[in-house]
């Protein structure tokens, strides 16, 4: 499928890179002739250097024969613009960046209506929606949410000495009995989408996926569980954390946002009166410590700095803050951070490029693929699929047990009647469902793809 | 450096050469001709290094760097040349060894300069495998097998940019794979109609297929001793006007395809390469008028010399050696300045020739302004003051091997003439030079060292010059 992505920057970039992986054309566009030169250099792609806003340029990129058009420059502006030009020389779908709230709290849907918009991408308010849920939840490493948040998979670090500890997936079922599914392991980096036999061990980063009245249950035996955070220290007043603070606010917290620059902090006062705003460096611990980080339930670092975010927070662990999040947006980074003892990282590009690729995927769809919608999990190397299950499918009333899937394939839900349901292995699959598969490793375009 | 993935990928690309040599076989096979046996064991022995590479040094790090692209191609292209000279070697033809390299790299580099006394002694097969040489090399036999292989790596960019000649290096679609794809489409419809044109102007067969891979890949290996002169007015003008199409950009071939016509015929380094032509045809004409006068013959004459030279072919279909000092000149000027980038030629390159100038230009204005500002413009766009640097650079660097090669070459007692045109005539991969190294003459009489230093020049040439210096930096091998 051809795809035109314009502007490279960081965003940008990350799009290129999954799309690619994806196995599209793609088509960079941008106006510095540099950025251009480095994405050359890494992936399969034609660069074209020029305006987005240019009709010669988009022409000259193809947007006519585009199916996708993504526009994700620094100015929403230009975005709407290059997007609605695209659409007009015929470029089948655009998606655009639009962060600035004005154009999202009031006139999203006029403005999306009127350009023939098909999708506005808002990254600072996807990341605070993605820290709202952790926040909500603060046992769980991450929550990931997929197939229209139908299913949660929440991600739990285990203890050196945990119960599971040396236990196969099988004999955890039969000790631990429960309506729950063990989705992913990760262990030193690799990670396994485990079958019965898989035993698990500590330290192990388990993603779990069950009601919420399971999780509870099975946190609370872990030893893992943790308050929901009640008072949330936040480190930096970008558009995330204003976003952020202000849906904490208005679910009951004590919120406190610690930021440099007196201006910016005399517009977030101004906005969100509820909120503690102190001006200040957070990168002085005694700040830190007599703003009271000893005792807040959470610290979440948003500064625009990866570096800045990674340090603080390894000293907001290191005064037990029970939850601490930490914002980073380079992947390399992230995973130092990891081994750094930093367990919550939540990064504004992957939320991004995860969405753009769920839309490509969603249009090829039409195309011929039978996917219904991707999410992809753990950073990305884990994809939940939803397949709507046709009358057609050979393994109906088939229970799953039975099945031979490929290896690193698992059935994570079935939703019945618009209701998810968890399988085990003595549940199977009838026309009219709709399945979602955790898959690593394969590129799967069916559900029978599924199947060895 | 990610050495295994360099040894891995030298690995399969011997395995092509090992299945491109088929091709020969079959031709000694069907004239019953004793090299049957020299490609077949040559075969073998390509497949048996191949496979060997490919099983030794399997890796799971596919990445490749500007470095280890650089490395792949110069490590392909010299051992392509060793194992391209077994055949001749093996069957006896061409004896010793440095000779049988000399002509394979002259094969393959696109070159057409022979030691090859007496051509048409030869057997039929190895003259098919000389020529088919020239067409493997003139595309570039990397970008064949990338047009092939399944998975390529996302950082081939570094191949491409190594092997294809030109100062810039677009591709045409997203995908460096299905780039490869088109560009091989394009050269294989050309070739096939201009077979088809030779052999309906009643040319044999066997000599159009092998003539049209001379043309094609700009290379100039024929199968008579004088050349084209033989030929029917017909075959000599569709043979000029091919050379002349495969000198052209290649990209403008594709937009005429997806019918981009406008953008096609705006390329000003098309028109450059157009003005050069008609000026120096329109020059050598009334040059030469006094020693033909009949205008048909004079101007089929100069329009063929001079295709031939300016896209580094070096068919001939008169010794133009015989012609005046300033038709020569003008034939030594063209060597030097080649075809369009992109193309199958050789030489500097007219974008190359075209920016230069246009850099010395702004550079005058500079002296007599010294704060003025401007940029340099070529096809409409800016060109970026990276890409003038190395511009620049590279035209220092091919002078100051053009001059030493020379320097070495003038050991030979054969002239001032003879040596210099040998060395212009190998470095641009043109093949015939002046007075002993004419078209009617030959490379032979060269010692091993010459020999040697001239099959350098023309691996410089062809690879434009970078990727085969490196290799013998010993800084490049270094892990780091």
């Amino acid at each position: 499928m051809k795809i035109v992505v314009a502007g490279c920057g960081k965003i940008g970039t990350t799009i290129i890179s999954s799309l690619v992986e994806e196995g599209h054309d793609i088509v960079a566009l941008d106006i510095s002739s540099d950025a251009l030169e480095e994405i050359n250099n890494i992936y399969d792609v034609m660069c074209i250097c020029g305006a987005s806003t240019d009709c010669d340029v988009l022409l000259e990129a193809g947007v006519a024969q585009a199916e996708l058009f993504v526009c994700v420059t620094g100015s929403d502006e230009i975005n709407m613009l290059s997007c609605f030009l695209a659409k007009r020389m015929g470029a089948k779908n655009t998606i655009s960046r639009i962060r600035d709230p004005h154009y999202n709290e009031s006139s999203l849907g006029f403005i999306k209506q009127q350009l023939d918009l098909n999708v506005s991408i808002n990254p600072e308010f996807m990341v605070a929606r993605e820290l709202y849920d952790i926040l909500k939840f603060p046992s769980a490493v991450n929550i990931e949410s997929f197939s229209a948040r139908q299913f949660e998979m929440i991600e739990l670090r285990l203890k050196p000495d945990s119960l599971f500890d040396g236990l196969s997936l099988s004999e955890i079922r039969k000790k631990y009995p429960g309506n729950y599914l063990i989705g992913t392991v990760v262990r030193d980096d690799e990670i396994f989408i485990p079958d019965g036999n898989f035993v698990i061990r500590g330290g192990d980063k388990i993603g779990l996926t069950a009601s919420p009245f399971e999780i509870q249950k099975l946190v609370k035996r872990l030893g893992l569980f943790q308050k929901q955070a009640k008072s949330v220290m936040i480190l930096g007043a970008s558009t995330t954390a204003h976003y952020l603070a202000k849906s904490l606010l208005s679910s009951g917290h004590t919120v406190k946002i610690i930021e440099k620059d007196r201006e910016k902090c005399q517009k977030v006062s101004d906005e969100l009166p509820g909120a503690t705003v102190i001006c200040g460096d957070g990168a002085q611990q005694e700040l830190l410590l007599e703003e009271g980080i000893t005792t807040t339930d959470a610290f979440v670092s948003l500064t625009g700095i990866d570096e800045e975010n990674i340090l603080i927070s390894i000293f907001a662990n290191a005064q037990n803050v029970p939850k601490v999040i930490t914002k980073v947006n380079r992947g390399e980074l992230a995973s130092m951070a990891e081994k750094l003892g930093l367990d919550t990282i939540v990064s504004p590009k992957k939320v991004v490029s995860e969405l753009i690729s769920r839309h490509a995927r969603a249009i090829e769809n039409s195309l011929g693929s039978n996917v219904e919608r991707l999410y992809k999990l753990v950073d990305g190397k884990v994809e939940a699929l939803e397949f709507k299950v046709r009358s057609d499918f050979e393994y109906q009333q088939v229970p799953l047990k039975d099945m031979r899937l490929k290896p690193n394939t698992l059935v994570a839900g079935i939703i019945r009647n618009k209701r998810p349901l968890i399988p085990s292995g003595n549940d199977f699959i009838i026309a009219g469902d709709r399945v979602v598969v955790l898959s690593a490793g394969h590129q799967m375009n069916d559900l029978s793809d599924i199947i060895r | 450096m990610n050495r295994r993935m360099i040894f891995n990928t030298l690995g399969r690309l011997l395995i092509a050469l090992s299945v491109l040599l088929i091709l020969p076989t079959g031709v000694s096979i069907y004239y019953k001709e004793r090299c049957t046996l020299a490609f077949l064991i040559t075969a073998a022995i390509s497949l048996a290094i191949g496979i060997s590479l490919t099983l030794l040094c399997r890796t799971k790090n596919h990445v490749i760097y500007a470095r280890e692209g650089f490395a792949i191609v110069s490590l392909v292209w010299l051992s392509m040349s060793f194992i391209g000279s077994l055949p001749f070697v093996i069957s006896g033809e061409i004896p010793s060894f440095v000779d049988a390299f000399f002509e394979t790299v002259s094969g393959f580099t696109t070159t057409g300069a022979s030691i090859l006394k007496d051509v048409e002694a030869m057997s039929r097969g190895l003259l098919f495998w000389r020529s088919f040489t020239h067409w493997i090399g003139g595309m570039g036999v990397l970008v064949f097998v990338m047009a092939l292989i399944p998975n390529v790596s996302d950082r081939s960019i570094h191949i491409l940019r190594a092997e294809v000649p030109g100062p810039i290096v677009g591709k045409l679609v997203p995908r460096i794979k299905d780039t490869a794809k088109i560009l091989y489409l394009i050269y294989i419809v050309m070739t096939v109609v201009e077979i088809v044109l030779l052999a309906l102007g009643g040319m044999p067969l066997f000599d159009s297929v092998v003539h049209t891979f001379g043309t094609a890949g700009t290379g100039g290996f024929g199968v008579k001793a004088d050349s084209i002169a033989g030929y029917s007015p017909y075959l000599q003008w569709v043979i000029a006007i091919f050379m002349l199409l495969f000198g052209v950009n290649f990209n403008l071939y594709y937009m005429l395809l997806i019918r981009k016509f406008k953008a096609a015929f705006k390329s000003s380094e098309l028109w450059c390469y157009v003005a050069i032509v008609v000026l120096s045809v329109a020059a050598i004409c009334l040059n030469i008028y006094p020693l033909y006068e009949n205008f048909a013959e004079v101007l089929r004459l100069s329009v063929f010399q001079v295709s031939s030279i300016v896209t580094t072919t070096g068919f001939a279909t008169t010794d133009f050696n015989l012609w005046p000092d300033l038709s020569k000149a003008i034939l030594l000027i063209l060597m030097l300045v080649g075809a369009c980038a992109g193309s199958t030629a050789g030489g500097l390159k007219v974008s190359r020739v075209v920016l230069i100038f246009k850099i010395i230009g702004r550079e005058f204005k500079r002296l007599i302004h010294p704060r003025s500002v401007s940029r340099v413009k070529f096809e409409g766009k800016s060109v970026d003051e990276t890409v003038l640097g190395t511009v620049t650079t590279y035209f220092a660097v091919y002078m100051a091997i053009l001059l030493s090669a020379f320097l070495v070459l003038s050991l030979e007692p054969f002239g001032f003439e003879t040596n210099f045109s040998a060395v212009v005539a190998c470095f641009n991969n043109v093949g015939p030079g002046f007075a002993g190294v004419g078209p009617a003459a030959n490379y032979a009489d060269y010692s091993v060292l010459s020999k040697v230093v001239l099959s350098l020049s023309m691996l410089l040439g062809r690879l434009e010059i970078y990727p085969l210096l490196l290799v013998f930096i010993p800084k490049f091998w270094k892990k780091d």
